[in-house]
């Protein structure tokens, strides 16, 4: 017996993508199996490592807690929609890299999601203001420290370009 | 893991969502903000047969309203909103106050105040806090709607008196009197998890300053969130010299904590005491900012 489809429509990265998914497709599988999209990673599937962080309609949440056809109609961000808009690293990106943020990179696409959302509404935080908005992000590899850093190196150079 | 399959349903209206519920009956389930439903069907630890999204309610259910003697919260009002909404805020601070607690921003974007209380999770803080405000579940079915004393709502562990055929409306909180101070204190093993122990606790001054009344609603302590008046402790006390390890003693042998991987029984009765005294402190001095207001 096949299982029911729904027809959805997603706004990925400011792209429009019409997929076909079960009910119980959940975003994280549908933006990675269905759009194709794999920098949404997956790794505990519910809701406590932050891996799977994309941003919908601008707010972050878990792709691994929402369905699919739940958020039929509207936009997300993922990982690749936070590169620059020349194609090259976005400024959390170039950050991270910059500050040793990643080691395996496992964890760093719902850094990034988050982190960007962040530095939208606060564009100068304090160390500690950056270790709260980070705070649901769980990484295996770097001690934090080094992503803590990242967080205030891309506030800064969004606001380097603000000034440019 | 993945969820199991289900019956989808997305009414578009609360009228064709209570109708939709009272035709599935025991097959269907709500699915608010899924912050905990979706977990549990990840997990598969429940295979509901059919869904019923309330998420396009917005229009109907999305609300947080202060008047002069209640906050009350639409079904769909997200953690986030109750948290930022400043009527409510000024009017009740402890919302805010413990919704800060309740797991991550990430977390709180998407989980509702309502479906928390609803799920009735014994850790979780907004049901203590509906517990510490009076508040009232109004339920809504086929058959019309009613509204349900906090008292009569938590029967245990994640079990509500929400029946079948039922959809939650909104919760809404009573305001305390003036001259009221509160606070939320909590220990978890890393912040935003469910919490060990933790407690929302409320102080009223009378016009000298002193202690009316005090009262606490602990979480993790029990099946459902412990209420405990405090007030025989701290009564008449001045609000900054109020013997508050008193009150904390009073509590700790009131609760009846399981123990479980987390902490002991016993480790969980101590933090009822410790953190009595630390929730006591803020919320007196709350109280005493509160009356100079
Ligand atoms: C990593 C993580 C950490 C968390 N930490 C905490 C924490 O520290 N404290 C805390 O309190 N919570 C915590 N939560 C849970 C979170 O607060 C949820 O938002 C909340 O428990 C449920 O709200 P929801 O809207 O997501 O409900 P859902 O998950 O959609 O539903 C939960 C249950 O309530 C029912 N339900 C929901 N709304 C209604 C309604 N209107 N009418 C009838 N039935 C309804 C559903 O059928 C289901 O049984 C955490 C969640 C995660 C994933
Ligand atoms: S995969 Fe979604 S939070 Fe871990
Ligand atoms: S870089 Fe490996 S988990 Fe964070």
């Amino acid at each position: 017996m096949s299982e029911p489809t729904h027809e959805v429509k997603l706004t990925v990265n400011g792209v429009p993508h019409s997929v076909s998914v079960p009910a119980r497709r959940l975003l994280s599988d549908c933006l990675r199996h269905d759009v194709g999209l794999t920098g949404t990673h997956v790794g505990c599937e519910h809701g406590v490592c932050g891996a799977c962080t994309v941003l919908l309609d601008g707010e972050p949440v878990r792709s691994c807690l929402l369905f699919a056809v739940t958020v039929d109609g509207q936009s997300v961000t993922t990982m690749e929609g936070c590169r620059s808009a020349e194609g090259g690293l976005g400024p959390v990106q170039r950050a991270f890299m910059e500050c040793h943020g990643l080691q395996c990179g496992f964890c760093t696409p719902g850094f990034v999601t988050t982190i960007t959302a962040f530095l939208r509404d606060n564009s100068d935080p304090t160390e500690e203001e950056a270790r709260e908005a980070i705070g649901g992000n769980l990484c295996r590899c770097t001690g934090y420290q080094n992503i803590v850093a990242s967080v205030l190196r891309a506030a800064e150079i969004l606001r380097e370009g603000a000034v440019e | 893991m993945k969820p199991p399959a289900f019956v989808y349903h997305r009414p578009g209206s609360v009228a064709e969502a209570v109708e939709t519920l009272a035709e599935l009956g025991a097959d269907g389930k709500v699915l608010a903000g899924g912050q905990s439903l979706v977990p549990v069907l990840n997990m598969r630890l429940a295979a509901p047969a059919a869904l019923v999204d309330i998420n396009r309610l917005g229009a109907e259910l999305a609300f947080v309203e202060t008047t002069a003697d209640r906050v009350r919260v639409g079904a769909l009002a997200r953690h986030a909103q109750t948290e930022r909404d400043e009527a409510a805020f000024a009017a009740l601070p402890l919302l805010r106050q413990a919704t800060r607690h309740v797991a991550h921003q990430t977390i709180r974007n998407r989980g509702t105040t309502v479906g928390s209380i609803v799920h009735a999770d014994p850790a979780a803080e907004l049901p203590a806090v509906l517990m510490l405000c009076d508040g009232t579940m109004e339920l809504a079915s086929a058959g019309g709607t009613r509204s349900v004393l906090v008292a009569d709502f938590f029967l245990g562990p994640l079990e509500s008196s929400l029946s079948y055929g039922e959809l939650a409306l909104a919760a809404t909180f009573s305001l305390p009197p003036p001259r009221t101070g509160s606070a939320w204190v909590e220990v978890s093993r890393r912040a935003g998890d469910y919490a060990l122990c933790g407690l929302g606790l409320t102080v009223s001054l009378d016009e000298d300053g002193r202690i009316s009344r005090a009262r606490a609603a602990y979480i993790s302590v029990g099946p459902t969130p412990v209420l405990v008046d405090l007030t025989d402790a701290v009564a008449g006390q001045a609000h900054d010299a109020a013997d508050w390890s008193a009150a904390g003693a009073l509590a700790a042998g009131k609760v009846d904590p399981d123990e479980d991987i987390h902490a002991t029984a016993d480790y969980r009765r101590h933090l009822v005491g410790v953190l009595t005294s630390r929730a006591g402190r803020a919320a007196s001095a709350h109280a005493a900012k509160a009356a100079d207001r």
